[in-house]
């Protein structure tokens, strides 16, 4: 017998659904608010400030060394509540699946979703399939709601002249892993996706009472794009040694290979942290106590001037960081 | 100045080892000269270190037609355009050709459009693309000098292995050397000397340049892309002109041979004849284009699919892409530059490839 893939009537909200949701989620996420199996969950909120988010998964391939499309569908959104100091509390969960996908394949996304979400302490309380024509997905939608701490003031707009920039981890390494396996581009590499959670690495910074002014996840437009951006909310100039981002030799040969800019290549497990310098060395300190943070460096620094990012080069002068324009294409040779 | 090496110093790296060798290249104590990096790879690498403002007084470095996009023609662009439009055409082709302009649009806008266009890495890449669709044509937009066109010729050869009846090229490959004559012959440029490219070297071995420093006394070296690579191969050229001397250094001795690579020279011309060919900013060059030889002409695009057409080509208005491809114009210089012309909207081909010098210098501005 063939292995069971996905077809229409696993959308149709019948006996199928049902045992999709059953057999594949409430096997892995099961907990008492999603086991209800409510139209909506109700969630006690210890709280009187909440974030919330929400964000499209939509990766090709949907599976790529290090990860797959569960882990960035977690991970991504609970990144994303961590970035303005919130402690991840629940995710909700969309899929949209072409009819034909593999059940097993299903199962290795929610696997890794489970996987993640335990990780990083969030519950998932609501989801919801649908099936659709063969020829692109799968694709999973998530929202997550998470817990803002008292006295807690996280914004990209919170970068001031003086603020020092530390980088929790090496960069480049998510976008170079989908790439290597993408259709029409796919190269041999070992370099694996950086994929995890990072609100465990930011609420150790906040529980020790570190002030961070301003958080960034360096995802898709990379170091450049997310420092950008806070240059551009804070209307500071940051600036960046090139030679203190660390990069693996791994991702460096492949930016070689196809041309990139190791500070445009996206990343799921890192953040960019922006904070008094006075406060930089305790933050290296207990960022480096993590596995996830051994790599953490000092970058930068906030000084007033344009809104712009510029990179100390390793000849000493200073050059505009522009963010990158366009979608990432490998180029000649 | 003492001889500089073509190896790089053992024990130091980095920042370190390229302040290093800065230092060194600053002593350079001989006549106001013109260099030129004929390679884009070279021009990225220069302009994201921000070299050109350190270089030592008098000393200029011009970028060079180094970047295979740029120097491809507009009616190249337009003949791809002209198939993509084809029911049933799967065009592939590099990333850095996607948002090239033609006449009218860019294969980028013709994909939004719905035309099938897809990026692809190499030739090996549309090859398997062609296996995958056997009732589609897939046509490759085959792009670059020496570097690329060795694995094109041989996809050409490995379709005729296959019986593949569905893969093509469209070629506008160009031959790197008739170019390099062109400017080496060019009084207003007075190159003094020629940093030789990387990646087309490890193909044409650096031997290749020793007629050029020969016939036109211009020192050579060839250089590879790390910010030290680049600064070692300056050296060697500032040191032959101080010294009076014209030789080709290898500065990159461990990707380059001095022969090349002989296999891939051998498909080259095995598949591909050379014949006159038009150059962006350059004109027409004898001998300079690497077109699909009769005897493959099953896997000729152009012989197969567009006999008969011709496509005349419309530069966009005021660009000076071909006063910079020879080196004459500094992209600065250029009236567009950083106004009606940036990456996020380019008017011409130097602003649009990630090689281009006008998409280097606007990207990595020094300020």
């Amino acid at each position: 017998m063939s292995a069971p893939v996905i077809d229409r009537a696993h959308g149709g909200g019948g006996v199928e659904t049902r045992e999709l949701v059953r057999q594949v989620f409430l096997a892995r996420f099961g907990n008492p608010t999603l086991d209800r199996l409510d139209d909506a969950a109700r969630v006690d909120v210890p709280a009187t400030r909440l974030a919330l988010t929400t964000d499209a998964f939509v990766v090709d391939p949907w599976s790529f060394p290090g990860g797959n499309l569960g882990d960035l569908a977690v991970c991504g959104t609970v990144n994303d509540l961590a970035m303005v100091g919130a402690r991840p509390l629940v995710l909700t969960a969309g899929f949209i699946l072409p009819e034909g996908f593999p059940v097993a394949g299903l199962e290795a996304i929610a696997d890794a979703m489970a996987r993640r979400a335990r990780e990083a302490e969030v519950r998932i309380v609501a989801g919801d399939t649908k099936i659709v024509a063969p020829g692109c997905g799968p694709f999973v939608t998530t929202a997550g709601v998470g817990v803002v701490p008292e006295g807690v003031e996280i914004t990209g707009s919170g970068a001031r002249p003086g603020d020092a920039v530390l980088l929790t981890g090496d960069v480049g390494r998510h976008g170079v892993a989908v790439l290597s396996r993408r259709e029409g581009i796919g190269f041999a590499t070992d370099v694996v996706s950086d994929v995890a959670p990072v609100a465990g690495l930011v609420g150790a910074l906040l529980e020790a009472g570190i002030a961070v002014h301003a958080l960034r996840d360096p995802t898709r437009g990379g170091v450049a794009g997310a420092l950008n951006e806070i240059a551009a909310q804070s209307a500071v100039e940051l600036e960046v040694e090139e030679e203190r981002v660390p990069v693996t030799p791994g991702v460096r040969s492949a930016c070689a290979l196809l041309g990139f800019d190791p500070l445009h290549v996206a990343n799921e497990g890192c953040a960019l942290v922006v904070l008094p310098a006075a406060e930089a060395d305790r933050a290296l300190a207990l960022l480096r106590s993590f596995p996830q943070g051994r790599r953490a460096c000092r970058i930068g620094s906030v000084a007033a001037g344009p809104p712009r990012l510029v990179a100390r080069t390793v000849l000493g002068s200073r050059r505009v960081v522009e963010p990158p324009a366009g979608e990432l294409l490998p180029r000649i040779c | 100045m003492r001889s500089s090496p073509t190896t790089l110093p053992e024990g130091c790296s980095g920042a370190a080892l390229a302040a290093r060798l800065l230092a060194r290249l600053r002593t350079y104590g001989g006549p106001p000269v013109s260099l030129m990096e004929v390679c884009g790879t070279h021009t990225v690498a220069v302009a994201r270190m921000g070299l050109r403002r350190l270089l030592p007084t008098g000393v200029r470095l011009r970028s060079g037609p180094g970047c295979p996009v740029c120097v491809t023609p507009v009616e190249v662009f337009d003949e791809a355009l002209a198939l993509a439009a084809e029911p049933g055409v799967i065009l592939a082709t590099y990333g850095d050709a996607l948002r090239v302009p033609g006449s009218v649009g860019s294969l980028a806008d013709v994909r939004a459009r719905g035309a099938d266009v897809r990026v692809v890495y190499g030739a090996a890449e549309a090859l398997a693309l062609a296996r995958r669709e056997p009732r589609r044509e897939v046509v490759l937009l085959g792009l670059g000098f020496e570097t690329t066109a060795p694995g094109v010729a041989w996809a050409v050869l490995q379709a005729r292995r296959e019986g593949l009846s569905n893969f093509t090229v469209l070629s506008a490959h160009k031959a790197l050397m008739p170019a390099l004559h062109v400017l080496l012959r060019d009084p207003e440029l007075a190159v003094a000397g020629l940093l030789c490219p990387g990646h087309a070297s490890m193909v044409l071995g650096s031997r290749a340049y020793a007629p050029l420093a020969q016939t036109y006394r211009v020192p050579c070296a060839v250089a590879g892309f790390e910010p030290e690579e680049v600064l070692l191969g300056l050296g060697c050229l500032l040191d032959q002109i101080a010294r009076g001397e014209a030789r080709v250094d290898n500065a990159y001795p461990s990707a380059v041979p001095a022969d090349g690579n002989p296999t891939a020279l051998r498909v080259l011309g095995q598949v591909f004849e050379l014949t006159d060919s038009r150059w962006r900013g350059l004109g027409a060059l004898p001998g300079s284009g690497y077109e699909v030889a009769p005897e493959y002409g099953a896997y000729d695009a152009r012989r197969r699919f567009l006999a008969g057409r011709t496509f005349p080509g419309q530069e966009p208005a005021g660009c000076a892409c071909a006063g910079v491809l020879r080196g004459r114009v500094e992209p600065a210089d250029c009236p567009l530059f950083g106004d009606r012309c940036t990456p996020h909207s380019p008017v011409g081909a130097c602003m649009v490839s990630s090689e281009g010098a006008c998409g280097a210098q606007y990207r990595f501005r020094e300020v």
